[in-house]
């Protein structure tokens, strides 16, 4: 566990960039500091590994102060992950990964090995460990800055705008495979961005800064979406909160409704499209999904909306029918079959009984 | 080509001194040049005085300074000392500024970066500093190499073995062909240098080589390259 004392960090002549920081931040679990720049997240993540140290207060890891461990020594028991991935570009990534094992004394062979397990861990071919930073992709230059950081296993990983200057796609599958990591190491880390949604996605439990270095909200992320501590949380949240707390509801209540369907084959529809009345689901062979029929035109194709899969969140339900042309949803399953329909106005009856649930609940 | 066949020999030993010449007092540049950028990349107070020190040094005449070392040193006229301490002295002079902008070619990220992993200060200036400013640190080298070989030259005239003696023995007996003999010799022996450094940089630079992924990059250190390259104009 994590812990800030009364932490305050004062830069000469300015107002403070951290101010009286007082939080415990839970082993094991992933815990996000954001906000907008200049809130004093980076200083306060920082200072846990002793890359800024503070004006006053105490910050302690496991009950231990963190300034009465060597930096170096201290360093090394937590994983780094910056924005630029920060790898050294004069050595392999395999030499890279193996970065902190070896200034730990552990010899080359061995860290080496080591690194390549950890290639494999993070989703990377073993093939590309011999190449050098710079011959990778942005996405592949993250992996490898995560690799790198759980070399020697540390208990912490300080992760500091990751996946900020990677594309929107690369972010999202990043961002799947921390937590996907995360189910298996159970690290405790602490992750720094200014975006909200990846905050409420990544995070445990999440802690917005204000400017000026102040903690406004320590929270689940669901409860900050639900219920802001203050107007500065709320209009940081920003205007979509409302849907973006759909994504901590299920779905369960939602029924899935048969549909009916058009089989393609070879870009042809069985049966007559003129004569349709009502919007058909065109599906290949396998009964996969590849968009809709409009009724009475024999034109092409329309594209279809998101899919939604049983137990996905009622924000994911409401973007499905709403995203769809014929205003259903479809559902799929694992392999991705087509399984039926959900209907806009049923998601809106549930996100409305879920929220007299909760009502009732205060 | 006769004179020079017959006279091959020597022309080979005076090729061999002018290179010792030119050659220590560069690596002796080099070598107290890199703590001093160093000092001067981390202290902001003592970066300017540095830099300024160091291209004052630059701007005092050679000749000047070869005869005026002797009485400073206590060596004799002819001693090959007073040149080498000259050429360290204009090695320092160009290393000093060319070393500091080589450091500073060195991303600040990647620094922040090794110090987070728990690098101590010391393994981090020889194990990552160190590696990543070689690119701007060779630009250097090489102008100081082509500075170092030419400024030989004038330590002839007080008499200090090397190929400007061609030029003034060949002054001295009105006999062209020697002159154009050193002119060349000096010329090849500038150009195997920088051969060797440009060699020697591949050599111990592998990854700036290496095929990129896709995606705009341009090298930082071709900034600074052409930076370096500035300072090859001006010299005493």
């Amino acid at each position: 566990m994590i812990e800030f004392q009364s932490v305050t960090k004062q830069y000469q002549g300015g107002s403070p960039a951290v101010d009286q920081l007082t939080m415990s931040i839970d082993k094991g679990s992933i815990t996000v500091f954001v906000g907008p720049s200049g809130c004093g997240k980076t200083t306060s993540l920082r200072m846990i590994n002793r890359m800024v140290e503070p004006t006053s207060g105490v910050i302690t890891v496991d009950g231990r102060d963190v300034t009465t461990v060597a930096a170096a020594e201290l360093r090394r028991s937590m994983g780094y992950v910056m924005q630029s991935s920060g790898l050294m570009p004069h050595r392999s990534v395999l030499d890279n990964i193996a970065t902190v094992p070896r200034l730990n004394g552990v010899s080359k062979a061995e860290a080496r090995k080591r690194a390549t397990e950890l290639l494999d861990v993070v989703g990377l071919a073993s093939s590309l460990g011999k190449r050098y930073p710079s011959q990778l992709s942005g996405g592949q230059q993250q992996r490898v800055g995560v690799a790198r950081a759980l070399a020697a296993d540390p208990p912490i990983l300080l992760m500091d705008e990751p996946f900020s200057a990677v594309d929107p796609v690369v972010r999202d599958e990043l961002q799947q495979e921390l937590l996907r990591l995360q189910q298996d190491l159970a690290k405790t880390i602490v992750f720094v961005t200014h975006d909200i949604d990846e905050a409420t996605i990544l995070g445990d439990k999440v802690a917005v800064f204000a400017v000026g270095g102040k903690l406004a909200q320590y929270s689940t992320p669901e409860e900050i979406l639900r219920a802001p501590a203050n107007d500065f949380v709320a209009s940081f949240v920003g205007r979509d909160r409302g849907f973006r707390h759909l994504g901590f509801t299920t779905s369960d209540a939602v029924a899935v409704h048969p549909v009916p369907t058009l089989v393609s084959r070879a870009g042809q529809f069985d049966g007559d499209p003129a004569a349709v009345t009502d919007w058909q689901l065109v599906v290949d062979k396998d009964m996969r999904p590849l968009g809709w029929a409009r009724p009475g035109t024999d034109a092409d194709l329309i594209p279809g909306g998101s899919l939604f899969h049983p137990g996905d969140s009622l924000r994911r339900a409401l973007d499905s029918a709403l995203s769809s042309p014929s205003g259903q949803g479809v559902a799929v399953d694992g392999e991705g079959r087509v399984l039926g329909a959900i209907r806009a106005p049923e998601v809106l009856a549930v996100i409305e009984a879920a929220r007299q649930v909760r009502q009732a609940a205060l | 080509m006769e004179w020079f066949l017959a006279n091959s020999g020597m022309v080979l030993e005076r090729a061999g001194q002018h290179l010792v010449l030119a050659l220590v007092p560069m690596v002796l540049g080099l070598v107290i040049s890199i703590p001093l950028a160093q000092l001067a990349r981390i202290h902001p107070v003592l970066r300017s005085v540095i830099v300024t020190a160091s291209s004052l040094l630059y701007t005092i005449p050679s000749l000047a300074l070869f005869i005026i070392l002797p009485s400073i040193l206590g060596t004799r006229i002819l001693d090959p000392i007073n040149v080498i301490v000259a050429l360290t002295i204009y090695a320092v002079a160009l290393l000093v500024r060319a070393a500091l902008d080589a450091f500073d070619s060195v991303e600040e990220d990647l620094r922040q970066a090794a110090t987070a992993m728990g690098y101590k200060p010391w393994l981090r200036f020889v194990q990552i500093d160190l590696p990543l400013s070689l690119p701007v640190m060779f630009a250097g080298l090489r102008v100081v190499s082509v500075s170092n070989i030419s400024l030989v030259s004038v330590a002839a005239l007080l008499g200090v073995g090397n190929l400007g003696m061609l030029f003034t023995d060949g002054l001295q007996r009105n006999f062209v062909t020697e002159v154009v003999v050193g002119i060349v010799a000096i010329l090849v022996l500038a150009l195997l240098m920088d051969a060797v450094l440009v060699l020697l940089e591949r050599l111990l630079t592998p990854w700036t080589r290496a095929a990129k992924a896709p995606g705009p990059s341009v090298p930082l250190s071709a900034r600074y390259v052409a930076d370096a390259n500035v300072h090859a104009g001006a010299g005493p």
